[in-house]
């Protein structure tokens, strides 16, 4: 039984996802800064950002609809600035009563929260087509090459390598747990025991999954070892970028640059 | 090049007073296959981790000609491959390429050099597509044999395998066992799997408590009933 | 079953100038503390903080239920700081929270720094305060262990909270009024979970391998600056936090000289007029045409894309039937 489901890599061979994965990288990253920088409330700018991010999403051939529907998950977030929307100062929009109270909403919260909304759900589409179309390991060389250091690429490797082991044993775990939770035909009073106990229980099968990765992480430094691991991290050089790399990371960001200029002339 | 190992009266006790080994004493020819069998708890994997100066204990321990102190691990490390029980624990890094390379670029190879050894270990356990796959959805099988390319690439003089068939369905367990009967390797075999002995392993070194209690041909040792039960052990 | 945890904030929700700074600052305190780790631990480091980084990955999984739908979750700081002390705990949480972030976008990317900030800096320090002062005035006794366990994760969500709470007031982005006593509020509960996980953890590490539990054993000097720094966070935000809420006009003024590049009212350079076409605004103007373009932009993706993949089927038709002539 494997905790598929959490890698969010689905491969192809789109141009997206044969495109060098540094570049990859440094483009998402300065498509979310610019999308952050755009000011609020300046609408064309916001439907051309998403109309190129639906583009890529398109190009990657991933499917939109896997591609929004991963998008839904910062919902919840946008819960903390739901009350801007009544609070933040400026050119009333529309009010009303409710009891003794008058609630009114203002044109400038009214747009701010829906340009945090819309910022926010662009910057979490292109983080996803970056996830999406490129393999782990790919971005783990696209982060040593806008050096990281080392020993923390290092960390997220084996990090990311055992993450699904563990999250399997969570997974079993979780389902010896339920398999042990039932009731009796007729229940003498509350079942399931108090909320303490539960936490007990759980803070033990916590216990138990730490006690057992710090046990693997024995056998593992053992294996490393054995294969001559003397503490220093070391890898193979990185190849270097084909010209027609430098040319899409280029005008790339000239394209994204020229969109914030056009965004603070508006 | 020696190609044996020669363990002269190994005594280890853990941390904790448990003893281990008592004057354990084994000498393996170069191109020898041993079998290493004995009840949980005998000391096999003990012994095993002495091999490589992950555990050090009273006595000699003497590995492809090189005795195995403090100074020498490094090169100890590059001429006995030890592979472990548990393929999860062996597969470490996020691709096949990165975990089979991992040796080598340790010892300090070119680029080159690194790639040339990668592609020849995975050919022999015969997974050379296998590249640019990620260890974590592979099947056991898959990656018990990347687990042995991983130590191959470093080109060891030994090989040291801890449980190579257990957890294996038939099939896997049959091309695993056909594998090693084709590496020309000195060969040191941990195994409950009588019948793996029996097929591939022309000797036989039992163990018991910390100790050998016999050493010889497989065929002969196989035939001893009364010895193989008292000592945990079944006839195939 | 993954859900995000409350306290990873998005992209979009911060100001420029905050993130940018929580950026430099993560990134300053994180290379300090590899460091520290380098020369500190030995080989093992690496092997030891990968695994534990999945295992509190994996661990943010568990959950219990509290009351009919809710669930309690751990965030980890705490357990880490425990089992490995500060600086290793900050690099694992730091692992955690990135791989979150850019894997399963759970926090946004250029609000990493302000995540990291919240849950591996101050989570890890409060952690390591309130442990190590609950050691020290227990003395050795065991129970101190797990007093000091549930405290230190208590106050790590709480502080953590807050800290996440006044950055969504400065950039503007929340009410302080409402998002400190909501947030403060709600992970005061949350706090609970992670406390009593906590607990229940050490409770079982300790009676199997109590060697792992060192912190508290070691001292040296980074451990002093850490437990300064841990008191000096519990304290600023203790005080920050009635203050922003009972004085919100305070904060908006703050907020909007921080975050006046982001903020600003009108277009910064007054370039194009307003009205190109009468009865029309430039900025409506700009909105059709920017749909316009979008859905050309969108439209002729799509069309580049079915082509060429019908291209490819028809190839591929072709060569089947190549082959299929050829027997």
């Amino acid at each position: 039984m494997h905790v598929h489901f959490l890698d969010p890599f689905r491969p192809g061979v789109s141009l997206v996802h044969r495109m060098d994965p540094r570049i990859k990288l440094v483009l998402t990253l300065a498509f979310i800064v610019l999308t952050a920088l755009v000011p609020p409330g300046i609408w064309p700018v916001y439907i051309i950002l998403l109309a190129i991010i639906v583009s890529v999403e398109i190009l990657s051939e991933l499917g939109i609809d896997y591609v929004m529907k991963r998008s839904l998950l910062a919902l919840p977030f946008m819960l903390a600035a739901f009350p801007i929307i009544f609070t933040a100062p400026g050119p009333e929009f529309a009010s009303f009563s409710i009891a003794s109270w008058t609630i009114s909403v203002s044109m400038t919260g009214l747009e701010r929260f829906i340009s945090i909304a819309l910022k926010s759900w662009i910057s979490v589409q292109a983080a996803i087509v970056l996830a999406a179309s490129t393999p782990f390991p790919d971005l783990l060389l696209a982060m040593r090459a806008i050096r990281l250091p080392r020993l923390i690429v290092a960390i997220l490797g084996l990090m990311w390598r055992y993450l699904f082991v563990l999250a399997d044993e969570v997974l079993r775990m979780n389902r010896a747990r339920a398999a042990r939770s039932g009731h009796p035909d007729r229940p003498q009073g509350r079942t399931g025991g108090s909320v303490v106990w539960r936490a007990r229980v759980t803070g033990g099968m916590a216990g138990s999954l730490f006690l057992r990765a710090f046990e693997r992480s024995d056998r593992i430094y053992n294996a490393m070892i054995s294969r001559g691991y003397d503490g220093e991290v070391r890898a193979l050089p990185l190849s270097g970028l084909v010209t027609t790399d430098w040319l899409v990371l280029i005008l790339g960001l000239i394209f994204l640059a020229a969109i914030l200029v056009l965004s603070l002339l508006l | 090049m020696h190609h044996s190992i020669e363990v002269e009266k190994l005594s280890y006790a853990y941390p904790d007073g448990q003893v281990a080994l008592q004057e354990v004493s084994l000498t393996i020819q170069p191109c020898e296959k041993v079998a290493l069998v004995g009840p949980n708890g005998a000391g096999k994997s003990t012994l095993i981790l002495h091999l490589n100066g992950i555990l050090k204990g009273d006595g000699e321990v003497c590995v492809a000609g090189l005795e195995v102190t403090e100074n020498n691990l490094g090169r100890v490390r590059a001429r006995v491959g030890l592979v472990f029980q548990s393929p999860d624990d062996q597969l470490f890094s996020p691709t096949v390429y990165d975990d089979v390379a991992f040796g080598p670029i340790y010892q300090g190879l070119t680029e080159n050099e690194v790639n040339a050894r990668v592609e020849e270990a995975l050919a022999t356990v015969d997974m050379s597509d296998y590249a640019r796959r990620v260890s974590h959805h592979l099947s056991v099988g898959e990656k018990k044999r990347i687990a042995i390319a991983t130590v191959l690439s470093m080109q060891p003089e030994v090989l040291v395998l801890d449980e190579p068939t257990a957890g294996l369905d038939p099939r896997a367990r049959r091309s695993l066992i056909n594998l090693l009967n084709d590496l020309p390797l000195t060969m040191l075999v941990s195994t409950h799997d009588m019948h793996l002995v029996r097929e591939l392993l022309p000797r036989m070194v039992i163990m018991d408590e910390g100790r050998i209690v016999a050493d010889g041909s497989t065929v002969e040792l196989l035939d001893d009933e009364e010895m193989l039960f008292a000592h945990g052990l079944e006839k195939p | 079953m993954y859900a995000p945890a409350p306290l990873h904030i998005p992209d979009g929700f911060l100001s420029i100038l905050l993130s940018g700074v929580l950026w430099i600052v993560s990134f300053a305190l994180v290379a300090y503390a590899l460091k520290r780790v380098n020369k500190e631990l030995d080989e093992r480091k690496l092997p030891v903080m990968g695994v534990l980084a999945a295992a509190i990955f994996a661990g943010q999984m568990l959950n219990f239920t509290v009351i009919g739908g809710t669930s309690g979750h751990l965030m980890g700081a705490a357990i880490a700081t425990i089992l490995l002390g500060p600086w290793a705990a900050i690099i694992v949480m730091t692992s955690v929270v990135a791989i979150q972030a850019l894997i399963f976008q759970d926090g946004g990317l250029l609000v990493l720094g302000a995540n990291i900030f919240n849950m591996a800096i101050i989570g890890v320090a409060v952690s390591y305060f309130v442990y190590t002062t609950v050691q020290k005035l227990t003395g050795k006794r065991p129970w101190g262990i797990f007093v000091g366990g549930f405290l230190a994760a208590w106050f790590s969500i709480l502080i953590a909270a807050l800290a996440t709470a006044l950055e969504l007031a400065i950039s503007g982005t929340s009410p302080a009024n409402i998002a400190v006593p909501a947030m403060g509020g709600i992970h005061a509960l949350i706090g609970i979970g992670e406390g009593l996980i906590t607990m229940g953890a050490l409770g079982l590490l300790y009676a199997t391998r109590p060697d792992i539990l060192q912190v508290g054993e070691k001292r040296s000097m980074g451990g002093a600056v850490f437990w300064l720094a841990g008191l000096l966070i519990v304290v600023a935000l203790a005080i920050a936090s009635p203050f922003a809420s009972a004085n919100p006009d305070g904060l908006e003024w703050v907020a909007e000289k921080n975050g006046f590049i982001s903020l600003a009212q009108g277009p910064v350079f007054e370039v194009i007029p307003d009205y190109l076409l009468p009865g029309l605004s430039s900025q409506a103007l700009a909105t059709i045409l920017a749909s316009i373009i979008g859905a050309l932009l969108v439209f002729g993706v799509l069309l580049v894309v079915t082509y060429s993949r019908r291209k490819t089927a028809a190839q591929s038709i072709h060569q089947a039937d190549a082959l299929k002539k050829e027997q």
